[in-house]
Parts: C-alpha cells; sequence; structure tokens
C-alpha cells in the first residue's frame, strides 16, 4: 500500500497534467486529480475532491495539494468533512514541485507524515548543496552518465529511491553545482544530460554501498531499454 | 417574520432574490480586483438553494442554515463557496436544536459565522476581505441584543446597518488576502466584493425578519 495523492485546482487540465507528471516518476501511488468544477470551468468543486480522497486512500492516508487560496480552503474543508478526518491532510507546499516531491516520497514508501514533510520541504531550500557531503572524510567517484535522457525526471527518482534507506549523506556534483541526490527536484535542477561527466559524494555509515548503487544505476542505464 | 424553519427559509429566499438582482454589480466589483466570478458564483448557489426549498423545507431553523450551508460549498466554485458554507454550517451548529430563534440565538450564529470565517480564510479586520463587515456586524448585533426588548428583527438591523459600513471601509484598505492581495496598492479604491455581498446578506435577512 502506499499514502495517496489528491491534487486540488482551479484548471482541471492543470490538475491532470500535474498527476500526470508525477505518475512517471511514482507509477504505484494513487495520484487523483480534482480540477475545475463539475460543468467544467474554472473553480473548485467540493464534492469532486471528497471523492477523490475516497479514491485516493488506500488505507494508509491522503495528502491534499492545492495550487491558489479557494482549492486550500476547499481542500480542507473536505479533509474536514471526511468519516475520519485523521485520514488524509493538505500540505502547505508549491503545487507542482510539492507533488513531485510527496508523489516520489510515497513510492518510496514513505508513511503520510513523511509525505507531507517531503512536499512541504519541496519549497524550501532543498537546491542547496549539502555541506554534509564536503570534508575530508567524504568518498567520492566519477561517472559518465550514458543514459538518453541523463538526470532527468525518472532516472533522478530511481536515484533518490534508491538512497532513501541508506545511512549516507549523498550529493552529485556537475561542474560548480552541487546537488542533494535524495531530492528529486534538486537532481534535476542540475541539468545533467548524457555524456556529462558527473561526480558522487557520500559520506556516512553506508557510503561505499551508496556510491556503489548509485554506480550500477549509471552504469545500468537506470534501466532504461 | 418568526424564526422558525420556514421563517428562516423565506429570509433566506429573500437573500437568494438580492443576490440575483445584484449579480452584475458583484461582478463589476470582483473583476476590479479579484477574478470576475463573485456575482456569478453567489448567484448560482442561491439559485440552487431556491430549488432545495422548493422541494423540502428542513424541520429545525438549524437544518435549514446547514442546507444553505451544504449547497454553498457544493455550488460556488470560488473562495466565497467554502467561506460562506463554513459560516452557515456554524451558525447550523451553534444554534442548536430550537424550533424558533431567539435574538440570543441569533447573535450566538452570527458569532460562529465569523469565527467559522476567520478560520477558514485566516484572514483578520483590515485585510480587505468579508471579515471587514462580519466583525463589526456581529459587535453591533451583539450590542443591540443586550438591550431591553431587542428582538431578532432589531439584532439584524443592527448586524446588517455595521456590515454596510464595514464593507464601505474596505474601499480605502490595500488587499492582504485572496486574488485581490496579488494587485498591492492598485487593490485600494475599490470596494471588496465579499465585503459587499455579505451586506446584501445581512440586509436582505433584517429585512426580512421585520
Amino acid at each position: 500500500m502506499t499514502v495517496g495523492l489528491v491534487l486540488v485546482s482551479h484548471s482541471a487540465k492543470l490538475a491532470d497534467g500535474l498527476a500526470e507528471v508525477a505518475a512517471q516518476m511514482a507509477p504505484e501511488v494513487p495520484i487523483v486529480p480534482a480540477g475545475g468544477l463539475a460543468e467544467g470551468g474554472i473553480g473548485t468543486d467540493y464534492d469532486q475532491v471528497v471523492a477523490a480522497v475516497q479514491r485516493a486512500d488506500r488505507g494508509d492516508g491522503v495528502v491534499l495539494l492545492y495550487d491558489l487560496g479557494s482549492a486550500q480552503m476547499t481542500a480542507e474543508l473536505a479533509v474536514e468533512s471526511l468519516p475520519d478526518p485523521e485520514a488524509a491532510v493538505v500540505a502547505d507546499a508549491p503545487f507542482v514541485e510539492g507533488t513531485v516531491a510527496a508523489a516520489v516520497a510515497a513510492q518510496g514508501g514513505a508513511s503520510r507524515a513523511d509525505a507531507l514533510a517531503a512536499a512541504t520541504a519541496a519549497g524550501a531550500a532543498d537546491l542547496e548543496a549539502p555541506a554534509a557531503t564536503q570534508g575530508a572524510d567524504a568518498e567520492s567517484i566519477e561517472l559518465v552518465l550514458h543514459n538518453e535522457v541523463g538526470l532527468h525526471a525518472r532516472p533522478a527518482a530511481v536515484v533518490a529511491r534508491t538512497l532513501a534507506g541508506m545511512e549516507a549523506d549523498v550529493s552529485v556534483v556537475l561542474g560548480d553545482q552541487e546537488a542533494d541526490a535524495h531530492s528529486v527536484l534538486a537532481l534535476m535542477s542540475l541539468g545533467a544530460r548524457k555524456g556529462d561527466r558527473i561526480e558522487i559524494r557520500a559520506r556516512g555509515a553506508q557510503a561505499t554501498q551508496a556510491l556503489e548503487a548509485v554506480k550500477g544505476l549509471v552504469e545500468g542505464n537506470f534501466g532504461e531499454a | 417574520m418568526s424564526c422558525t424553519a420556514n421563517g428562516v427559509a423565506d429570509a433566506v429566499r429573500a437573500a437568494a432574490a438580492v443576490l440575483a438582482e445584484h449579480r452584475a454589480e458583484l461582478i463589476e466589483l470582483d473583476r476590479a480586483i479579484g477574478d470576475g466570478d463573485h456575482g456569478e458564483n453567489m448567484n448560482r448557489g442561491f439559485t440552487a438553494i431556491l430549488s432545495a426549498l422548493d422541494s423540502a423545507v428542513p424541520d429545525s431553523p438549524s437544518a435549514v442554515l446547514k442546507l444553505v450551508a451544504t449547497t454553498l460549498i457544493a455550488k460556488v466554485g470560488g473562495a466565497a463557496g467554502p467561506l460562506y458554507g463554513t459560516a452557515f454550517l456554524r451558525a447550523s451548529t451553534a444554534v442548536g436544536g430550537a424550533s424558533e430563534l431567539d435574538s440570543d440565538a441569533v447573535v450566538a450564529g452570527l458569532r460562529a459565522a465569523l469565527e467559522g470565517v476567520q478560520a477558514r480564510g485566516k484572514a483578520v479586520e483590515g485585510d480587505k476581505t468579508m471579515v471587514d463587515a462580519l466583525i463589526p456586524a456581529v459587535a453591533a448585533a451583539e450590542q443591540a441584543a443586550g438591550t431591553e426588548g431587542a428582538d431578532v428583527a432589531a439584532v439584524l438591523t443592527a448586524a446588517a446597518d455595521a456590515a454596510g459600513k464595514g464593507a464601505e471601509s474596505t474601499v480605502d484598505l490595500v488587499a492582504r488576502k485572496g486574488r485581490a492581495s496579488y494587485l498591492g496598492q492598485r487593490s485600494a479604491g475599490h470596494l471588496d466584493p465579499g465585503a459587499r455581498s455579505t451586506a446584501l446578506l445581512l440586509g436582505a435577512l433584517a429585512r426580512a425578519a421585520r
């Protein structure tokens, strides 16, 4: 089972499109869009949101994300009116980044609280280089990306997911940029493409295993055909 | 008017007529500083309430208020849906199960409506929202209810007058909540559509009560 997501938007297209993007990185997570009015047009539909929460809940709870003002209120009202209001929670997070972060966390088996935390953190400083991997005791390897899309959405999600359970701080360096390897958004923001040479840095009890795991992913082209 | 279920239903019908009449005005106000749908949304919500009341009037004032709340939540697409919906829902709970409301119950309902709107929308006085009409309305209602012999009509009239003045006071304010807040200083000089619809609503309820 996994935590479910509900995307509350004023626009059906926006909610549907975001669900499509997030599903690419988190194929097993129920991501239910709830955008626009029932009869079409811009607005938020309370009944649709309540129904979406019920569809998204597989027993591990639901995180709702929203685009603008009244979508937040509709989402909160829907949660309050559930038979069990504890089953769902509204994330105060950027819509796109928060959804992607929560989806990837849920795909990795995160609890509802952890998926919520991932969404909330997506708006903050996760694009900064993690200082934890800089220092004398950090291990590092260099790798060349041979897969077609580079460190784009799906491969980035695979890396973050693989490292999720490990006791190691890991970062990826491209040129003068360094990104937290546990953050899909940070990895994507590097823009590492096919043919790029990247450096992987790690420290912590499982630093060596983490480097081996990333090396395996890169050399296996992230499972791309 | 007696404040029975039928009396409250009649007041709500009167409010629906007033909101239909002011649909274009609310659209214009919202177009200036928002997304222009407030008049349409409110009219859609109250039209749905009218047809719900046509098929059956619930058997207590509290149940009528709850019907209004759930219909507004389901039918009004913008921020007004959850906000007014929460207001009527909290009022429905606050008035209890009485078959007829007295002025104390009406004050309790208004107070609960204000608290619900503030909990939902997180707006405070001066943010240029419906709260700027509701806060003085509740204060005036409480004061009126404390006067000897004040009936429901007196309480609602005091609330409506104060809401009207409160709504006018939003003209000079700079919006800090909702879509209008993105306009910053440019939101000043316009009447807030939510405060205006609150004043219209309370005005209609007060006239129906007299």
